[in-house]
């Protein structure tokens, strides 16, 4: 369709194991320094949790607090940074046509309650009845206001007053892939404005570990680089918020909102996951930005999990497409339906710095560029979820 | 070659030619639509598990789909399934297994369940207390024999049994969601992404644990007999919504795609309206704001005025709340007109499907149009003084329509209203 307009991204706000803005997070990046994991608390697996965080600074209200369950907080937080970072937080003028498109999963447990029933259950002959009962008593009411994915959106909604529209999508890699995608389609064709799109992850969790456990998903060997743990591999569940604002550029032009880059592109596809069918799926993808790419000035912020057959999958693909690759979850760790939005918040700052952060592991090729105007940005889901991007400096 | 059919604001128009509809009226919209039309209930005592304990003990279930054992994930992959089969053999859309366009659905939030979590406590058989590490140290034996647990698993299923196009979008927009699916939908065709979208909403978790979240929030009904007599949306007795299953599936199409292939359009999707509410997180705010901003834009995204409208598809989920604030918000719009506009709820028999309820109920507008017969709001014995509604009260009614809206609304702030109407000449 022709006539599509330029989508910006003007706004950024990330919370990470890292530490919270785009800034701490580069900082910490830039320098190498060594990923913050825990392989104690949950051990034999491998966490990525949060820092200390003063959440009263974008969640005011203690009784907010107390609504929400900390993946939500998460997710709170970072929007408010994103919404700061672009320049419309607490303008309810821009703010009441702000859409929004969060991707998540939801869904926390109570983990005292669940072991409680569990252990009780075991003892007894005439286990509905008592399930019954138990659950009547020992849920929280709230609990299940901070178990369902929309209420991440909903929380944004009353906290920060974004009320435009509101919209969430479910689905592991490939919702936060599809988040952006569709959000940037609907900027383009003229479909909305402003648009805050993100997610939020607590995977420092019992709750997560047991659903990535069942698929042998979630890392248990000793810590290493995304591309050397070995040959099933494994990602570290992080804890992750990361928001982006996209804007038209007539919009962020009128209000005079700084660029932090121009959003090109957006692609996802699934596939059956057969053998080479990452590889494909990649390599198509890739082809419908190829032309676009300037191969002296571009490189691949890559969301490679650290699971295999996959990330071995997409290291054969960037090897053949051949830019320089930097990765983040070695740092991050894997944040699911959050990691792709927060890949291209750190594409901006590899704009705004015209530098490649440090590399981790194997999978990190190529020397920093003389100069860095594109970054392309990867997913590889843990079971779907392929998807690219390209966030370019405007001049 | 006819010049491209195009809407008021220079847009394909979106037209449906397939829809599929299941709910605890039974399978198919030939069934659905001859009992709802006839006032009949699909509300019952639950069976599925012993309700001892429980405050609520009734719900609108998918009995006849439902086997024994299957979980939230399997029963609503399969209604939507059997929804998503019948809207495209209607539509006669593309090819067995290879639907031209994309896939929206609206699942139910999944989880992993209680059978799965009491089965891997068996499985790890510890002397001391149950414990998470427990389950984790057998969760790898268990998925072996029962599969992992995968939140996005149906719309990966179903895009592969459809033979959708793209990544498949799962969304939750809580009991606004199908009629987001639509939305979604819609969008894509206007942006001319595709010329055809496969809109899913579909829901059947009823569990223990979601029946009692609700009760909970006091959000269910507690009038448990009779079953059937429970929902009773704009009724001064009525208290709270009746928990319930179903699906339906929207053809989405370009209508310039639609008859150039010779189709069969059911109807168009004029219009959507989209407004947050940041009031509370399971009220709405007092003054109707974000209700009546939702119903305006939809109007004026069809192009249309309150004068256009013939009939209103209530959300109508027969909580005190709801049905107090959607009479506000209707009114506010509609003013002292909305006294001779027909509104009924669906809910009234088939129950609040959740997440499926934007999609059938949408389905169920259209359906309204086509058969130019209004479903009623059945156990309307005792009207709320303080709601002014012609609501249909307990039988149909032949009424010639052109076009009607049909109300989404859910926790979280969610408003959704789709403006639907016949083909155009």
């Amino acid at each position: 369709m022709s006539g599509r307009r330029e989508v910006w991204i003007t706004g950024v706000g990330l919370v990470t194991c890292l530490g919270e803005g785009l800034d701490a997070n580069w900082a910490h990046l830039q320098g190498g320094d060594p990923p913050a994991y825990d392989a104690k608390t949950f051990a034999p697996y491998v966490v990525h949790p949060l820092p200390p965080i003063n959440f009263d600074r974008q969640i005011p209200k203690k009784s907010d607090q107390r609504q929400m369950e900390l993946w939500q907080r998460i997710g709170v937080y970072a929007a408010g940074l994103a919404l700061n970072d672009a320049g419309i937080a607490g303008k309810p003028d821009l703010l009441d046509g702000t859409d929004m498109i969060v991707a998540a999963a939801g869904g926390e447990r109570d983990i005292p309650a669940d072991t409680g029933i569990l252990t009780g259950l075991r003892k007894v002959a005439e286990r509905g009845p008592f399930l019954n009962e138990r659950l009547m008593s020992d849920l929280r009411p709230t609990l299940f206001l901070a178990q369902l994915p929309n209420l991440l959106a909903g929380n944004i909604s009353i906290v920060h007053g974004v009320v435009g529209s509101s919209r969430t999508f479910l689905g592991e890699e490939a919702a936060g892939v599809d988040a952006v995608r569709i959000a940037q389609a609907r900027i383009a064709a003229g479909q909305s404005e402003l648009t805050l799109v993100g997610g939020a992850y607590n995977g420092a969790r019992w709750d997560v570990l047991l659903v990535f456990e069942q698929s042998g998903a979630a890392l248990k060997n000793a810590f290493a680089p995304v591309w050397d743990r070995g040959a099933s591999g494994g990602f570290a569940p992080g804890n992750l918020g990361a928001f982006l604002v996209l804007e038209s550029r007539e919009h962020a032009r009128a209000r005079g909102a700084r660029l932090r880059g121009r959003l090109s592109a957006v692609v996802s596809d699934r596939n059956k996951r057969q053998p080479g069918d990452i590889e494909a799926t990649l390599r198509r993808e890739w082809e419908t930005i190829a032309e676009k790419v300037d191969r002296m000035r571009a490189v691949v912020v890559s969301g490679a999990a650290g699971l295999q057959p996959a990330t071995a999958a997409e290291q054969s693909v960037l090897k053949e497409i051949g830019l320089p690759v930097r990765n983040t979850g070695t740092y991050i760790g894997h944040g699911m339906e959050a990691q792709f939005v927060a890949n291209l918040g750190v594409a901006c700052a590899v704009l705004e710095h015209g530098k490649l952060f440090a590399p981790a592991g194997t999978g990190d090729t190529g020397a920093n560029p003389a100069e860095i105007s594109q970054v392309v940005v990867t997913s590889v889901g843990n079971w779907r979820g392929e998807g690219l991007a390209l966030v370019e400096r405007v001049v | 070659m006819a010049a491209a059919k195009r809407d008021k604001l220079g847009r394909p128009v979106v037209a449906v030619t397939g829809i599929g509809i299941v709910t605890s009226l039974g399978i198919g919209k030939s069934d659905n639509w001859k009992k709802l039309s006839g006032g009949v209930s699909g509300i019952k005592h639950i069976s599925r598990f012993p309700t001892a304990g429980l405050r609520t003990t009734i719900a609108g279930t998918v009995g006849e789909v439902y086997r024994e054992n299957m979980s939230p994930a399997e029963l609503s992959e399969r209604v939507a399934l059997l929804a998503g089969e019948e809207a495209i053999a209607e539509s006669g859309i593309g090819a067995k297994g290879r639907f031209p366009g994309p896939l929206y659905l609206a699942p139910p939030p999944l989880e992993i369940e209680w059978a799965d979590r009491t089965a891997m406590a068996e499985m790890a058989a510890s002397d001391a207390d149950t414990t998470y590490p427990d389950l984790l140290r057998v969760a790898r034996d268990y998925a072996a024999g029962h599969g992992a647990f995968k939140f996005g698993i149906i719309g990966e299923n179903l895009a592969e049994h459809f033979g959708t196009e793209g990544s498949p979008v799962s969304l939750n927009t809580a009991c606004a969601s199908g009629a987001s699916a639509i939305q979604l939908g819609m969008e894509a065709i206007r942006r001319g992404d595709c010329q055809a979208a496969l809109a899913i909403g579909a829901d059947a978790s009823l569990t223990p644990e979601s029946l009692v979240r609700f009760s909970l929030l006091s959000a269910l009904s507690t009038q448990n007999d009779p079953p059937e007599r429970a929902s009773k949306p704009f009724s001064k007795n009525r208290d709270g919504f009746v928990l319930a299953e179903g699906a339906a599936a929207l053809v989405l199409e370009d209508l310039d795609h639609a008859r150039a292939r010779g189709a069969r359009v059911i109807g168009i999707i004029e219009g959507y309206g989209e407004k947050s509410d940041s009031f509370h997180r399971t009220r709405s705010s007092p003054d109707g704001k974000p209700i009546f901003t939702t119903i305006r834009k939809a109007l004026a995204d069809a192009g249309v005025g309150p004068q256009d409208i013939d009939y209103i598809n209530a959300h109508g989920t027969s909580t005190p709340e709801n049905d107090k604030m959607e009479h506000l918000g209707v009114s506010t719009v509609f003013g002292e007109a909305i006294r001779g506009i027909p509104i009924s709820s669906n809910k009234s028999m088939i129950g609040h499907t959740l997440t499926a309820a934007g999609a059938v109920e949408a389905a169920f507008t259209l359906l309204t149009l086509q058969h130019q017969r209004v479903p009623p709001t059945i156990n309307h014995a005792i009207p709320d003084p303080a709601i002014s509604l012609d609501v249909v009260p307990n039988v149909a009614r032949d009424v010639k329509m052109r076009r009607a809206m049909s109300n989404s609304f859910g926790f979280g702030g969610q408003n959704v209203c789709l403006v639907m109407a016949l083909e155009p000449a």
